[in-house]
């Protein structure tokens, strides 16, 4: 299944038209999972196939322009439901713009233009009558830059949940303690929780963002960059975590390491200059690429 | 050589350094100044006795205490009216403080050291601070209860003490009857009529409900009485006793200890009762009420009314200018119509004060008080309510001054909130708003504080527009006190800056009140410090719970 990237997107978007047709009671996403930390791995090494995928996002056409800046060019592809899509491209090339679209979190710049579409499980997120609080709701992220609030620990990770009006203590409290867990930062912040968390490491803030976002449960979760500031150890927990977090979420990072990419990543899509150059599973993608600059980035024989 | 130490950085430094050094200077030379010249007053100072000799003039003796002394040409003292012999080229001169101004009717005057005979400290030399007229100084006689002599010689200044503790306490008693007990029993009696008249305007003035009211007034009526009554006799007994004194002159006069306020004998007094003296004095100076058209007495209600009128304006600026900063921050399109907004916000504070204090009278007072009187206190018209200057339209004047500062202030913290703690909030589904308000604003917070402490030092020292909105010299009442409702925005109120330029400017006995003005700055500035110093620390403290990257 070699097929060339520009083929693979004509057949995502055929994908995509025959999913806007068909009926959208698809996928209810399933708002209270269980972390099973003991599943089964299995799951990964059956064959995959993007054509047999069951379409998360889907993007036709997308343009990003910041003023003059032409960040993203018609980007076309389908992002499947409860896999691990990686992103990789050299630095500057919009990866970060690209997540920031699914989002909807380019709407707080004012120069970012966006044209094309965004479908969310069949719904057009950039649509007028969009809950966009709800939606980001739904698609948690994380960003690039550690980016904690000016409170404790506790709070920054009980967040989300006091914005859905949660007021029972025992269930934030439980809450909080999963998701630190989940993020490999509950052994060592679970003495100190009250504490401000901009007194912790940079790698402690990025797992705490992680954390942030995995205590609201949402349906996608965006990590763009976020094993940058980790030592191997915790980066191969959060890898962990995103391995277990694939069976009921479906997670769409970026990264610059590209072991990791071929790690975790089911699928994989290689950026270059705001295109999508080329778009496979990782392990096509890794053993054998169909484009030249792809094999060239992947081999360190960039530039 | 010279480019090096270029180089370095240290001619920065330095200059730096000198900035500071000469800022300092400044204050400490500024408050220092006043210190001195405003807390020396209270200290019963030496009164020394001589003899003043003009040529072909009788000598007089003179007795009072050395307010100032400077040498000055010979030209400007003949010039004065003095006597000055033709070689003289310069000349030392002594501002005295005679007292007796009932008698002499000049208690400050100059004289030329040449024409002085020596100095002498005698021991029976009398200083008495009186309710009226000035202080006294004279030679102690004898001390009379109901005319009759009761003490004479060094016996009569143990009585005196006594006596006058007697005195000071009756009084204390009668003020304390007349400004709380007949105050209210007053303020009762005036609602009674404005009741009255509200009925009367409804047409529910039925008889039984106005005789029921007239009942209350008679009740009240008769209280007054009573206690009308125990006043004149406590007034008695304060007339019971009084002092006979000699003046300088040689005349003798015999003072009413009703009329005395303190009695000092500066020349025998050791360190410890000077100290206990001066403790006295200034306790009165801060706690109690004016008195001789304020030149005496205390600076309480001034004091109260300044601090009232800033947390008042406070309490209106604060939520007003923050919301405002918000709405334009966060909110609004940033356009050419945010930009003319803050053009005219930052004009705002260029504008003179006292053009916000014509704004205020002819806007709050008039417009709105006016119009306030005519929906909610008819009964009370024609006499203004809130229709005339006061407290509450002063602290909204003010409030509006230094609203710009409130809101350039806390713009400037909120532009410095980082993107990315926002974008963290809303990535996480909150809104825009539930981001601003959980987020933003408490980071914001010192910002915000930070204005507020600038609104207040700049409040509390305005003066000009005060005059016209509500400031006194002298208020009949605190606008503060135990009749329902308790606090009184409608009420006009003394204020210190105002305090200073009446009794510095206004007084008809500038010497006497020049150290009353050191005195009152000296306050003022305390005041603000010790508000700033309040805001200050709250800031601090919201910095260290908001501690962020970006601070
Ligand atoms: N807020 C913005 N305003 C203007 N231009 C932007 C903005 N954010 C990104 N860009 C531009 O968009 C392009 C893509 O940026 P993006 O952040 O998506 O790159 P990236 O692939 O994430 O790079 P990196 O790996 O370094 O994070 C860059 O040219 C960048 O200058
Ligand atoms: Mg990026």
């Amino acid at each position: 299944m070699t097929k060339p990237a520009t083929d693979t997107t004509s057949a995502t978007m055929e994908n995509n038209a025959r999913e806007v047709g068909s009926t959208p009671e698809r996928h209810v996403p399933n708002l209270t999972p269980e972390f099973r930390r003991d599943a089964p791995k299995g799951a990964t090494t059956e064959a995959i196939d993007l054509s047999k995928e069951t379409p998360c996002f889907q993007l036709n056409a997308l343009n990003l322009h910041y003023g003059s800046n032409h960040a993203l060019c018609d980007v076309s592809m389908m992002i499947p439901h409860k896999r691990i899509t990686a992103f990789i491209g050299p630095s500057g090339c919009g990866k970060s713009s690209l997540l920031r679209c699914l989002n909807r979190m380019n709407d707080l710049i004012d120069i970012a233009q966006i044209s094309g579409e965004i479908l969310l499980d069949g719904q057009d997120i950039y649509s007028k009558n969009v809950d966009v609080p709800e939606l980001r709701r739904r698609i948690g992220m994380v960003f690039q830059k550690p980016n904690p609030f000016p409170k404790s620990i506790y709070e920054n990770v009980a967040y989300g949940l006091r914005i859905q009006g949660v007021r029972r203590k025992s269930v934030i409290d439980e809450t909080v303690e999963r998701s630190l867990r989940h993020a490999a930062l509950w052994d060592e912040v679970k003495d100190r929780l009250k504490s401000p968390a901009m007194e912790l490491s940079g790698g402690q803030q990025q797992r705490l963002v992680i954390a942030r976002a995995i205590a609201i449960e949402p349906e996608v979760i965006l990590l763009d960059e976020p094993c940058s500031a980790l030592d191997p150890i915790a980066t191969a927990k959060v890898e962990e975590l995103m391995m277990q977090l694939k069976e009921n979420y479906t997670l769409v990072i970026v990264t610059h390491n590209m072991q990791q990419a071929a790690r975790v990543g089911d699928y994989c899509a290689f950026m270059y200059m705001g295109e999508l150059i080329e778009y496979d599973t990782a392990e096509v993608m890794f053993q054998k690429p169909s484009k030249k600059q792809t094999e060239d980035y992947i081999t360190g024989r960039f530039g | 050589m010279l480019k090096q130490w270029y180089k370095s950085g240290s001619p920065y430094i330095w200059l730096n350094a000198g900035a500071i050094a000469i800022s300092m200077i400044m204050v400490v030379g500024l408050i220092g100044l006043i210190a001195v010249r405003g807390l020396s007053h209270f200290w019963p100072a030496a009164v020394i006795e001589t003899t003043y000799t003009v040529p072909d003039e009788e000598p007089v003796r003179l007795l009072g205490t050395v307010r100032r002394s400077e040498t000055v040409t010979a030209t400007v003292v003949r010039e004065a009216g003095f006597y000055v012999p033709e070689d003289q080229m310069i000349v030392t001169r002594h501002l005295l403080q005679l007292g007796n101004r009932d008698i002499t009717s000049r208690d400050f005057a100059w004289y030329i050291g040449d024409h002085m005979g020596e100095w002498t400290y005698p021991e029976n030399a009398l200083v008495l601070e009186r309710m009226t007229w000035g202080n006294f100084y004279g030679y102690l006689e004898a001390i009379l209860e109901d005319g009759e002599v009761v003490a004479e010689g060094e016996a009569a200044w143990d009585e005196l003490y006594e006596r006058v503790a007697r005195a000071v306490d009756l009084r204390q008693q009668i003020l304390q009857i007349e400004r709380y007990d007949i105050g209210g029993i007053a303020y009762q009696q005036e609602q009674i009529r404005l009741a009255q008249r509200r009925l009367e305007l409804r047409g529910e003035d039925t008889p039984e409900a106005m005789a029921e009211l007239e009942e209350q007034h008679a009740a009240l009526q008769e209280e007054y009485e009573e206690l009308d009554l125990h006043r004149n006799d406590l007034r008695r007994q304060m007339d019971r006793d009084s002092v006979r004194a000699e003046t300088a002159e040689g005349r003798t006069v015999t003072i009413a200890m009703s009329d005395i306020v303190r009695a000092a004998r500066p020349n025998v007094m050791s360190f410890g009762e000077k100290i206990g003296h001066y403790v006295d004095s200034f306790k009165e100076f801060v706690f109690d009420y004016p008195r001789e058209a304020n030149t005496e007495g205390g600076i309480f209600p001034a004091i109260f009314g300044t601090v009232l009128m800033v947390i008042v304006m406070s309490i209106i600026v604060t939520p007003v200018g923050v919301l405002a900063a918000i709405y334009l921050r966060e909110y609004a399109r940033q356009g050419p119509f945010t930009r003319l907004i803050r053009i005219c916000v930052n004009n705002l504070a260029g504008v003179p004060s006292i053009v916000f204090g014509v704004f205020g009278l002819g806007f709050f007072v008039y417009f709105l008080g006016g119009a306030i009187d005519d929906q909610f206190f008819q009964a009370a018209q024609p006499a203004p309510t809130f229709g005339r200057p006061g407290l509450f339209w002063a602290s909204l004047t003010l409030a509006l001054l230094t609203l710009p500062v409130v809101i350039v202030a806390t713009e400037e913290g909120l532009s410095r909130i980082p993107k990315s703690v926002r974008e963290g909030s809303l990535a996480l589904g909150a809104t825009k708003a539930e981001t601003i308000w959980r987020t933003v604003v408490p980071m914001a917070a010192p910002a915000m504080m930070t204005g507020l402490i600038l609104a207040v030092a700049r409040a509390a020292g305005e003066v000009a527009p005060l005059m016209l909105v509500g400031v006194v010299k002298l208020a009949p009442n605190l606008p503060m006190d135990g009749n329902f409702p308790y606090l009184h925005l409608d009420r006009s109120f003394m204020h210190l800056g105002f305090h200073i330029y009446d009794v510095g400017f206004q007084s008809p006995n500038v010497e006497a009140a020049r150290p009353l003005v050191y005195a009152t700055a000296l306050t003022l500035v305390l005041i603000i410090i010790v508000l700033n110093l309040t805001a200050i620390a709250i800031r601090n403290r919201l910095r260290e719970k908001f501690k962020s990257d970006s601070d």
